[in-house]
């Protein structure tokens, strides 16, 4: 395999479509929508997911999302922030199915703070009135393998559990389960959650991750647009390191200059 | 006193023959940006035209915002 060929032409594929970069980012938390955009752009990113929420009638003519992040040019991902229960989850997607004609969304149905952590039986019942609807669903779940093959069983797009809870930038927890969950996945399998810096997201891609979904490790750097550009070339890096795979380890030295042809 | 309908959670004065593009037209909203749920069914773009508001109604307008 000619590495230069395999960095090149990598590509993963979402519901028949092929995308490039391996990572997909948040639109949210924000300084303004020039800072979004900037750091969307910075990102590589050519997936980034949305929120659906009530027009702000006393002022109409504000500028919207769509004016800065053009989505002819980035596919949206229309998420269920906010829902923390099945019927608002599928309500809210099939308003932002009519909002924008895309059948791929994430789903995303949510227990109480402070841990945000997935409702499983929640997400189980959303998913299925999403498929039976005609939804392409990636649905963000808990980091259990029985849940993530009984999702992919049922038709779901992509299986993403977290690293750690929404928004904590605690990093990969868990990298022995996501292992396990990428072993057996047999469509795309993301990060989705926990990301707080760079190599963050090599690590889940080392472990052999898709791609990484990630938000506020880039928003809520002092400089965003410098961190997506950082985020970029972690998954990047990742992706390679994953490919190219590790070096065994071992428990002591092995010298990297060879010990014949030393002076006496 | 005036009949109203219910818009994004507040009371909106209700118009006898309004349509749902009338009123989006009324609001300055840009119907290609936005999703209309009217008592909790979904008013695709094609009927935003011919679909009459009545007393009483709940609609939500909606639209994409940064979100993670």
């Amino acid at each position: 395999m000619d590495g230069i060929t395999t960095a090149e032409t990598d590509s993963w594929k979402l519901s028949g479509r092929v995308f490039h970069s391996r990572l997909i980012v948040g639109t949210g938390k924000y300084r303004d929508l020039e800072q979004t955009a900037a750091a969307i752009e910075a990102s590589g990113a050519e997936i980034v997911t949305v929120a659906v929420r009530r027009v702000n009638l006393s002022d109409a003519s504000a500028p919207m999302l769509q004016d800065y992040v053009d989505p002819k040019r980035y596919t949206y991902l229309p998420n269920t922030a906010g829902c923390h229960t099945a019927k608002d989850a599928v309500r809210t997607l099939r308003l932002a199915r009519e909002a924008g004609g895309w059948n791929l969304v994430k789903l995303e149905v949510l227990g109480p703070p402070p841990h945000l952590y997935p409702d499983m039986v929640a997400t189980l019942e959303a998913a299925e009135a999403l498929l039976a609807d005609g939804f392409e669903v990636m649905v963000y779940c808990a980091d259990d393998p029985v849940a993530a093959k009984r999702l992919e069983a049922m038709g779901c797009c992509a299986i993403m559990p977290l690293g750690a809870p929404i928004g904590s930038g605690l990093g990969i927890q868990n990298p022995a389960m996501l292992r396990m969950l990428i072993e057996q996945a047999e469509v795309p399998l993301l990060v989705d959650a926990g990301v707080g810096t760079a190599s963050d997201a090599a690590i889940a891609m080392e472990l052999g991750c898709t791609a990484v979904l990630l938000n506020s490790a880039i928003a809520h750097s002092p400089n965003p647009v410098l961190m997506a550009r950082a985020m970029k070339q972690a998954v990047e890096a990742g992706r390679l390191a994953h490919l190219a795979g590790r070096m065994p380890r071992r428990m002591g030295a092995d010298p990297s200059s060879p010990l014949a042809g030393l002076i006496r | 006193m005036t009949e109203t309908i219910h818009l994004n959670g507040d009371p909106h004065p209700f118009i006898p023959g309004q349509t749902v593009a009338d009123l989006l037209a009324a609001l300055a909203i840009d119907a290609n940006k936005i999703a209309v749920e009217r008592n909790e069914a979904i008013v695709p773009r094609s009927l935003l035209a011919i679909t009459r508001l009545a007393p009483g109604d709940a609609l939500e307008i909606v639209h994409f915002i940064g979100g993670g």
